[in-house]
């Protein structure tokens, strides 16, 4: 039952689009499911490394312009007289190629960063999203600055019997979020629920100890961190190919405040919690547009973090979960 | 035969306090060493440097013949030394199973290609690390506490916990810094037989303690460190009426066998 639950949820979500076939709805939907895969690797290393990541839509970013570039092609100059020059590419390549991309930078900061924890990571990560910010506004020739990358191609995909498709309509967006989704939550369940996610919460709960049962503390930070950062990189990419304009304002900080809202309200450190948190906050602001002016969006959104943190501090799942009777 | 850990006139100090001075020392390889003093001798520094956690002024740990002074705890972990520590040490929000589990990792080794597709391989090394986990819980007697979160479990048990979770890592050197501190007579007992049966599983044990009749009657070999220099070495019965022992650390001498509390 309870392992069959989730299944039925993803089933239900699977044929929203042919029962409600709302345009409005499943773009709310779409947009709230980008963020929540966001938020889903945020909360692998937010949650159980335990290690705050202030910088968390730097992966995104990046993953955003890397499937920008590849799908439009580019050319520059990288000095001496040498060139470099991509002919537009296919979205499943810049989609690989923007988890690849995200998830070495992921690598590289959890090499640099980790020596250092607490305060200290958390600043250099906020110093990392913003520095790719200023790449973004400044390397104009790669990313045309605040002109910002247009004409992104909309995602295709092969599939059977129909060849090589591009995804304009926005069921076949939500559809294709969706599946990455579930991809990106399976994929994080399969890491916690093994030895390195065992060896991930042990260095959270008592890291002298860890290290004394001879658990390598950066070893496992940095599989965290790749594999965390390669998810945003994934999500990234679906933004680019959906929105379809990227420009360096997605490397702005109150992105990353976005995922760790939902990752907090819902429950750090636990499967569900992003996605929970995700779909609250991922939809609040949609539904309240229309009948509130911006600013007071932006101040129920606020009260509601306060109210959340000082009644649930560990969240909306672990509330819920401590709520069913044991047997 | 050269001895399983040799200290070699380690020198640490902390800002301008001499913590350790120069002291050396050896572990022989199936014995129970005792290392004691009054507080602030420097026992647990000496625990300290020799896992990783503080590096030495000067001096070197050799350990089964090669050095690993300076070495990162973990990597000495997984040459086969670990400790336990002098304040309750458990991994907390987890339960009892799951704490041994952790404790097991240096003996599983599947990696993130093993857990991303669940291998086969993977599978079948989750089964016995969890086998092995139960077989460890029978043996320190926590196996019905499995499923409590460690951090519920009364003193008694979280010590013995402790101690379960560096012996689990089978280690061939386990070093237990105050193992019965705060334990009632029964249980300090218990502590003593179970630091007994490690020993006959073949693990190499070097003990911490204030319990002076635990100690005598538990220890091979006992060395005395007073003020971070070590001032006698040699068998319970040669320590217990050494004159610098008794002056500095064991008082008139005049200390019991039986149910004498430690300072
Ligand atoms: N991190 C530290 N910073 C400053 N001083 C320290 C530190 N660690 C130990 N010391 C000092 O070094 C000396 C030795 O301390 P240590 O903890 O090794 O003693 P001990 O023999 O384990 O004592 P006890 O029996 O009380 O546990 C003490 O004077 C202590 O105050
Ligand atoms: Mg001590």
């Amino acid at each position: 039952m309870s392992k069959l639950l989730p299944w039925l949820f993803v089933a239900a979500l699977a044929l929203l689009p042919v029962a409600f076939p709302d345009p409005y709805l499943l773009a709310v939907l779409t947009s709230a499911g980008i963020f929540i895969i966001g938020a889903i690797s945020l909360n692998l290393l937010l949650g159980y490394t335990g290690q705050l990541s202030l910088g968390h839509v730097a992966f995104f970013g990046l993953g955003a312009y890397t499937s920008a570039l590849a799908a439009l092609g580019f050319d520059i100059g990288i000095g001496f007289g040498l060139r470099i020059t991509l002919a537009p590419q296919p979205a499943w390549l810049g989609f690989i190629a923007a988890i690849v991309v995200a998830g070495g930078f992921g690598w590289l900061l959890g090499r640099l960063a980790f020596r250092v924890r607490g305060a200290y990571f958390v600043i250099i990560t906020i110093c990392f999203a913003q520095v790719l910010r200023m790449v973004a506004l400044n390397w104009i020739e790669l990313t045309q600055g605040p002109m910002a990358l247009i004409s992104i191609p909309p995602f295709s995909l092969w599939l059977p019997g129909q060849g090589v498709v591009a995804l304009y309509s926005k069921a076949q967006n939500y559809w294709l979020v969706l599946a990455v989704a579930v991809v990106a939550f399976l994929v994080v369940r399969q890491v916690v629920e093994s030895r390195i996610g065992r060896a991930l919460v042990a260095l959270r709960s008592n890291e002298s100890l860890a290290r004394s049962v001879g658990i390598r503390v950066t070893h496992y930070l940095v599989i965290a961190a790749v594999i965390s950062a390669g998810i945003a990189g994934a999500a990234g990419s679906l933004f680019a190919h959906y929105v379809r304009i990227v420009d360096p304002d997605v490397f702005l900080f109150i992105y990353t405040v976005t995922m760790v809202i939902m990752v907090i309200t819902g429950g750090k450190g636990t499967l569900w919690g992003p996605v929970v948190g995700g779909l609250i906050f991922g939809l609040i602001p949609d539904l309240l547009r229309g009948h509130a002016a911006p600013e007071a969006q932006w101040v129920a959104y606020g009260v509601a973090m306060i109210l959340f943190v000082m009644f649930l501090p560990r969240g909306i799942v672990p509330a819920l979960a401590s709520l069913r009777p044991r047997p | 035969m050269s001895p399983l850990l040799r200290v070699e006139n380690l020198a640490v100090h902390i800002g301008g306090l001499v913590a350790i001075a120069d002291a050396s020392f050896s572990v022989p390889e199936g014995q129970v060493v005792s290392l004691i003093g009054p507080n602030g001798a420097g026992k647990t520094t000496a625990f300290n440097v020799i896992t990783g956690y503080m590096r030495p002024t000067a001096g070197r740990i050799l350990f089964d013949g090669a050095e690993i002074t300076g070495l990162s705890p973990d990597r000495i972990a997984e040459r086969g030394i670990v400790r336990s520590f002098q304040r309750t040490s458990v991994f907390t929000g987890c339960t009892v199973l799951e704490n041994a589990l952790m404790a097991l990792h240096r003996r599983g080794s599947a990696g993130l290609l093993g857990a991303l597709l669940r291998l086969p391989s993977a599978r079948r090394e989750e089964a016995r690390l969890r086998a092995e986990a139960w077989a460890m819980l029978e043996f320190v007697g926590l196996a019905g506490r499995a499923e409590t979160p460690a951090e519920v479990l009364a003193y008694g048990e979280q010590r013995r916990l402790g101690i379960a979770l560096a012996a689990i890592a089978s280690p061939r050197l386990l070093l237990l810094d105050e193992p019965a501190a705060g334990l009632n007579p029964s249980e300090t007992a218990e502590c003593m037989a179970l630091i007994r049966q490690l020993r006959d599983r073949g693990m190499t044990v070097l003990l911490v303690e204030h319990d002076m009749p635990m100690v005598m009657q538990i220890s091979d070999a006992i060395v005395v460190l007073n003020q971070g220099r070590i001032i006698a070495t040699g068998a319970p019965a040669e320590i217990r009426r050494h004159p610098e022992v008794i002056r500095a650390y064991l008082g008139s001498g005049e200390y019991q066998e039986a149910g004498h509390a430690a300072a």
